[in-house]
């Protein structure tokens, strides 16, 4: 029997937002207080879990009481403690930005009372979003997996909307009904499974799950809906109308956070429960899926005029990099793709939420986000742009950061493999990234011709540190990742730890 | 045997016939209503892996509350995605208004 | 003079028969795939009849929804409730109209099928426990009493504050949680119910999640946030 310890804190990442989700909705008052004290209580839940793994190693909970395959099992392990991680940084640090960012809204007169009703709506949606994402990281049943994926994705459709511009509403209706198309598809692959296996436990299901069309076909439902809601090409086009138009706050939370979750979980079964059935011919598939979202993702960003269309096409560029590691799979050590994959989400995650603060901040100062005038920024806002250049670095794969780490590893595996065409793909993609992140950043730093440069504008320290932090974590992550390779290879059986002495394979 | 089989297909074919009218029609209310319709084909599905003659055991209840958990969350998304129609045809007939709008000048427009 | 009526057909252009080939082909290798999957006796139907006792309830539906697998249920109630909140954030409730627009003999009805409705609801949430019903029928039955409650304007439907309507609807998922958290400090396991009183607590959760569903449903079909005359400054 496990430490008593470990599981009861097991459940306190999905309890705690749920209960500040709960109140925050009841009190009108005081609700930034109750949601910023479960953020940061989620985030010491989870780091106390992680030391809890490597003291005892990776462990399962039986909520009830019931073994499966009768009840629903938690579970902790390596991938799903970093995934619940950089959601509780991301979180903690969303939950401060928002803050501010309401605040600002609110100082202004004209609109205040459409501010106000904004942010008493944002509060419970985002801590009952965070109850969803972290149950999905928790979870080890497969049905609990679809009813904390439509959390995510009934709480996130609203958070979209919160704007209120009609363009808003038309792309927040519209992920609406994707993620919906997205969540029947995969509970098809459910009773495909169920029917196949007669089990709903993880666990279970990958001692169960042989050979069979069955199986294949719900891997196949499984995996398309699972695509829709990653926004991986073609299937993208919801993604950047719907993440641009949002509120900043909301959009940082939709890049970082929520695409996440539905990728982890398509890599969990391919990986997990469907490894015996997949063909390489699938994972090329998926590869070259992969490669087509870098490249037209972005050419995509080259081509746009506003910065959070920009950044929200560099998301969709982003997630490709996650797909590539499809194939390279292969010719990689077992523990590895599970550390290439982490390391891109997670530099991923901090990096793109630095971003979208940084395209929120502009858009507070100068009201609008057209990159063409996007004159002075530097001089009035330095710690803003110091964010978004670092941001920058970590997207484009330069050393030190986490994406850089990840990179080497899919380059070395393509070259032991004499697969050069995935070699290209990921340096093109890390060359174009280069391009539009530093088109704005030019812009950023002409001086407007005829003015005197603004003076600092004193945006709240709210604002402006969040996104310097998320960056300077993407940009140093890289120099933690013995740490947190140690960590990613405590999988579900047994300790596998190998300690990478430099950082390097 | 042949129940399951009977309703499993009934269940296939709703499903087909949803996705079908959610891609190809282009009002809301079909969108949503076909979405409800994949949803209760994916329920008959369930509902079919259910069936145990009568006289040869119990049911299996599994799937019985899995259907019951979709069907409530079928609801508050069907309530959700409705409401959002409502409203993005709201906005489109306020956009249409204010183009229409633009014509005239300030003062005729009480402004 | 020829009558159309089926004018709102459109013809159909080639690329759409080509997707309704393409997707009857598709339902059609669905089915033949489904139809051959081996049938495999259930796993977890063992467990379940021979742990029915221990669940409290005699309903197996019920022992699997709220015993078993009740986080599944906890989570599900909170989708429930995210749902009202999106709709309250997007748009404003409805305007009502007049009593006196409405035929009197709607209002008699309603007057008669209200109280009926509530007991049968009552009556749904207690059988939960041994015949199907359950918190989530007597709750769809509360929702339709409370939309033939909107739908025939009864006037102090427009006139409950915003503060109970919030009270009530968080009311049900707090209990939960509450009864849930309770199980976890007393036995170490989230909705581990001590056991004896697994068949009450599941009552009470039962209950009050009825009245908190059927309050949503009958809101989610009110459309949107109720109106906060001078409250408006008080929102944070």
């Amino acid at each position: 029997m496990f430490p008593s310890d470990t599981a009861v804190w097991i459940v306190f990442p999905v309890i705690l937002p749920l209960v500040a989700g709960l109140l925050c909705f009841l009190f009108k008052r005081g609700t930034f207080g109750i949601a910023l004290a479960a953020a940061i209580g989620n985030f010491f839940v989870v780091c106390f879990l992680i030391y809890q793994m490597l003291v005892y190693g990776p462990m399962r909970c039986y909520i009830g009481g019931w073994h499966p395959p009768l009840g629903i099992s938690l579970r902790i392990d390596g991938p799903a403690l970093l995934m619940l991680l950089m959601t509780a940084a991301t979180g903690l640090a969303v939950t401060l930005y928002a803050r501010g960012y309401f605040l600002f809204r609110i100082s202004d007169p004209l609109r205040a009372r459409r501010h106000k009703r904004q942010q008493y709506y944002f509060w419970p949606l985002w801590m009952l979003l965070l109850t969803g994402l972290n149950g999905l990281f928790l979870s080890a049943d497969i049905f609990n997996l679809y009813v904390t994926l439509e959390l995510i994705a009934v709480s996130a459709a609203p958070l979209a909307a919160l704007s209120g511009k009609p363009a808003s509403l038309r792309a927040s209706y519209r992920y609406l009904l994707i993620s919906l198309i997205g969540s029947l598809t995969y509970l098809l692959g459910v009773v495909f499974l169920y029917r196949s296996c007669g089990v709903l436990d993880l666990a279970l299901l990958q001692n169960l799950a042989g050979d069979g069309l069955g199986i294949s076909t719900a891997l196949v439902l499984l995996t398309v809906g699972l695509m829709l809601k990653t926004a991986l090409v073609p299937l993208h086009f919801w993604l950047p109308p719907a993440h641009a138009n949002a509120l900043a706050p909301v959009s940082v939370i939709l890049s970082a956070l929520v695409v996440k979750a539905s990728f982890y979980l398509l890599f969990r079964f391919w990986f997990e429960i469907f490894a015996p059935i997949i063909s390489p011919s699938s994972l090329n598939f998926m590869g070259t899926l992969g490669a087509l979202a870098i490249f037209w993702g972005a050419i995509q960003a080259m081509r746009q005029q506003r910065l959070k269309l920009m950044v929200a096409y560099s998301t969709v560029s982003q997630l490709g990099y996650l797909f590539v590691a499809f194939p390279l799979s292969m010719f990689v050590d077992g523990g590895q793709v599970w550390s290439i994959v982490v390391f891109i989400a997670l530099t991923h995650a901090c990096a793109k939420s630095a971003m979208f603060m940084v395209a929120g901040n502009v858009y507070l100062h100068l009201g609008h986000d057209r990159i063409k005038s996007l004159k002075g920024v530097r001089s009035s806002q330095p710690i803003t742009v110091f964010a978004y250049g670092i941001a920058g670095v970590s997207l484009m794969g330069l050393p030190p950061s986490g994406a850089f780490i990840a990179k080497w590893m899919l380059l070395s595996a393509s070259f032991a493999s004499l697969q050069y065409w995935w070699a290209v793909v990921i340096a093109g993609g890390s060359l174009l990234a280069m391009i539009y992140v530093f088109r704005v950043m030019s812009h950023f730093f002409v001086i407007p011709e005829g003015e005197s440069s603004k003076k600092n504008v004193s945006l709240s320290p709210l604002l402006e540190w969040p996104p310097l932090i998320l960056a300077l974590i993407s940009l140093f992550l890289g120099l933690i990742s013995p740490w947190v390779l140690k960590i990613v290879l405590y999988k579900d059986s047994g300790l596998l730890a190998q300690i990478f002495q430099g950082g390097l394979p | 045997m042949i129940t399951t089989m009977l309703y499993s297909l009934t269940g296939l074919i709703l499903f087909g016939m949803g996705f079908y009218t959610l891609i190809i029609h282009s009002h809301p209310l079909r969108k949503i209503l076909a979405v409800n319709v994949m949803a209760t084909g994916v329920f008959l599905i369930l509902v079919a892996t259910a069936y145990i003659p009568v006289g040869q055991g119990d049911i299996d209840p599994v799937p019985h509350a899995m259907v019951l958990t979709g069907i409530v969350v079928s609801v508050s998304v069907t309530a959700l995605a409705l409401i959002f129609a409502c409203k993005v045809q709201e906005n489109s007939n306020l956009d249409l208004l204010r183009k229409r709008n633009h014509r005239k000048p300030m003062k005729e427009r009480g402004l | 003079m020829k009558k159309k009526w089926n004018n709102h057909i459109r013809g159909r252009n080639p690329f759409q028969l080509l997707f309704l080939f393409l997707l009857f082909m598709l339902t059609v290798i669905l089915a033949v795939i489904f139809c051959n999957i081996p049938e495999k006796s259930s796993v977890l139907e063992a467990g379940i009849v021979s742990m029915q006792n221990q669940s409290g309830v005699n309903s197996p539906v019920t022992a699997v929804l709220l015993n078993f697998r009740g986080y599944d249920t906890l989570l599900e109630v909170m989708v429930l409730l995210i749902a009202v909140i999106g709709v309250w954030s997007l748009t404003k409730a409805t305007s009502f109209g007049n009593t006196a627009d409405i035929s009197p003999v709607q209002l008699g009805v309603v007057h008669l099928l209200t109280p009926v409705m509530c007991l049968v609801a009552a009556y749904l949430v207690w059988q939960g426990s041994h015949l199907a019903g359950g918190a989530f029928q007597g709750g769809a039955i509360l929702g339709a009493a409370g939309v033939l409650l909107l739908v025939s304007e009864i006037p102090w439907t427009h006139a409950v504050p915003a503060l109970v309507l919030r009270i009530g609807l968080v009311f049900g998922p707090l209990i939960f949680t509450g009864i849930a958290l309770y199980c976890l400090w007393a036995r170490g396991g989230l909705l581990d119910y001590p056991t004896g009183s697994a068949g009450w607590l599941i009552l009470l959760i039962e209950t009050t999640c009825a009245l908190s569903i059927g309050l949503t449903l009958a809101l989610l079909f009110a459309g949107g946030r109720p109106d906060e005359n001078g409250s408006e400054g008080d929102i944070q």
